[in-house]
């Protein structure tokens, strides 16, 4: 894999000291339904740390607020010092520069091709060069695998080359912190593992800080320095994988992974 | 009644005529209610009554009063404002104008029927917000609405006769004309009404091909 495309090539332990995101007192409410409540919550930059808990806990709405998808109703947010929430449309634009973010759905754009859904922003927010981003989006797609596909529509790729394409789309705003959302959830089975394969590579050569959203277990526990099982929109328990899968301390843990393991 | 072919072929000249005023109105009747709907629907959007609710109170208005009293009122009420355009300029404003309130409704379901997820997309990677909308929403919203909007074009041919009532010489108008010059009202109206049939028909035909090539 050619390491010079990637975001953030070299692992540089000084940099993965710190923290980098922050969450402080977050309260997030849809209409009665309190779903975080005064969350306190802080990721190290260069970690990778999987949020775990069944449905409705609270994990996706975590990553919703940093992508500032949603608002807090009540809190602080911050990424590498800079506001999130509370702040001003400009800081925020500012501040998620650092931020990008794997879908679900992938949500590619379909009007345009592979090459141009990686290029377009690139060109548009950092104020690249039309050849700069074009050579990052190849090196990426090359990375990804996809190097043949650069003209294609996403409707004419599988779920599994165009979540690798939107991969390589976050990646090319070369962010500090990707999040991942449940990102093989809409694959057909065998189409699971490349990608995970991917986000493996990608975990292992670089140092961007990950947050990630699954219900792949093994691949949580491959990636991980930090598991945080979530229940009720509070972290009831963290660790490293290896405690949380091998001996987890609380009970709705234990119950929790024996339903999905 | 008989059928005069000599009639006809007196009136072709005439037809001409007519016929290249009715396609200009069309082209740029749609041009205007492509142009301005897409202005009332994206209005329509701004989050502040103050803009949506002086757009809607507007285009409720133009929509629901009929074409022809549109006509009149920019023809001759205008003028004593000082305001005064070609009847053409006037007929291709109004018709414009009339159908942009039903354009900027194709539209709003058209930009409604875009995906949530392409605007959270679009946050991801910080597109600034005209951006969002001239690279991702727009060209996905109008490819959907195209076909909805070629219906739009359809109709509005057969409402370019109106536009004699403020005396441009369309089809009508010129069949009209002739007729009372030459007592003979069989053979021009034929004739205007067979070019409808063959406008509207080639219209539906572009319009399938255009449906088709956009499903991809």
């Amino acid at each position: 894999m050619p390491t010079d495309t990637l975001p953030n090539p070299e692992k540089s332990p000084e940099r993965s000291s710190g923290e980098l995101i922050r969450l402080e007192q977050v309260t997030k409410r849809f209409g009665d339904n309190t779903v975080l409540d005064h969350l306190d919550f802080s990721v190290d930059a260069g970690k990778h740390v999987t949020l775990i808990g069944p449905s409705g806990s609270g994990k996706t709405t975590i990553l919703r607020l940093l992508m500032t998808l949603l608002k807090p109703d009540e809190g602080t947010i911050t990424v590498d010092g800079q506001k999130l929430f509370p702040a001003t449309e400009k800081e925020r634009r500012e501040a998620r520069k650092q931020i990008g973010m794997v879908f679900q759905q992938f949500n590619l754009f379909p009007n345009m091709s592979v090459l141009r859904n990686i290029t377009e922003a690139p060109v548009t927010v950092l104020g690249l060069s039309k050849d700069e981003a074009v050579e990052r989006a190849e090196g990426l797609l090359d990375m990804v695998g996809l190097a043949d596909k650069c003209d294609a529509r996403p409707a004419q790729l599988s779920g599994g080359q165009q979540q690798r394409v939107a991969i390589a789309r976050a990646l090319a705003m070369r962010p500090k912190v990707l999040l991942l959302d449940e990102v093989t959830s809409a694959l057909d089975p065998e189409l699971v593992a490349g990608v995970l394969d991917l986000l493996r590579d990608i975990a292992r050569t670089t140092d961007i800080t990950m947050l990630c959203v699954t219900h792949e277990m093994n691949f949580a526990r491959d990636i991980s320095d930090q598991v945080l099982m979530f229940d009720s929109g509070r972290v009831i328990e963290a660790g490293a994988p290896e405690k949380i899968f091998s001996e987890p301390e609380h009970d709705r843990t234990r119950e929790f992974l024996s339903a999905v393991l | 009644m008989t059928w005069d072919w000599s009639a006809v072929s007196d009136f072709m000249p005439h037809f001409w005529d007519g016929l290249l005023v009715t396609v200009q109105i069309l082209v740029l009747g749609s041009l205007v209610s492509f142009g301005v709907g897409l202005v009332w629907a994206l209005l329509m959007r701004v989050p502040s009554r103050w803009v949506t609710w002086p757009v809607g109170v507007i285009t409720e208005f133009i929509r629901n009063t009929p074409l022809l009293v549109q006509l009149f009122f920019l023809f001759y009420v205008l003028p004593e404002w000082n305001i005064t355009f070609s009847a053409l300029t006037t007929g291709v404003v109004a018709i414009g104008l009339h159908y942009s309130t039903y354009t900027m409704q194709v539209y709003r379901a058209g930009i409604e029927g875009v995906p949530v997820g392409q605007w959270e997309a679009a946050t991801a990677l910080n597109l600034p917000l005209r951006r969002t909308w001239t690279a991702v929403i727009l060209p996905q919203a109008i490819r959907r609405v195209a076909p909805a909007l070629g219906n739009y074009v359809i109709s509005m041919l057969k409402d370019t006769p109106l536009l004699m009532a403020i005396t441009v010489l369309e089809m009508l108008g010129e069949a009209r004309l002739f007729s009372q010059q030459n007592f003979q009202f069989t053979e021009p109206l034929t004739v205007i009404g067979v070019a409808f049939i063959v406008i509207s028909y080639l219209a539906s035909l572009a319009l399938r091909a255009l449906e088709r090539r956009l499903a991809h």
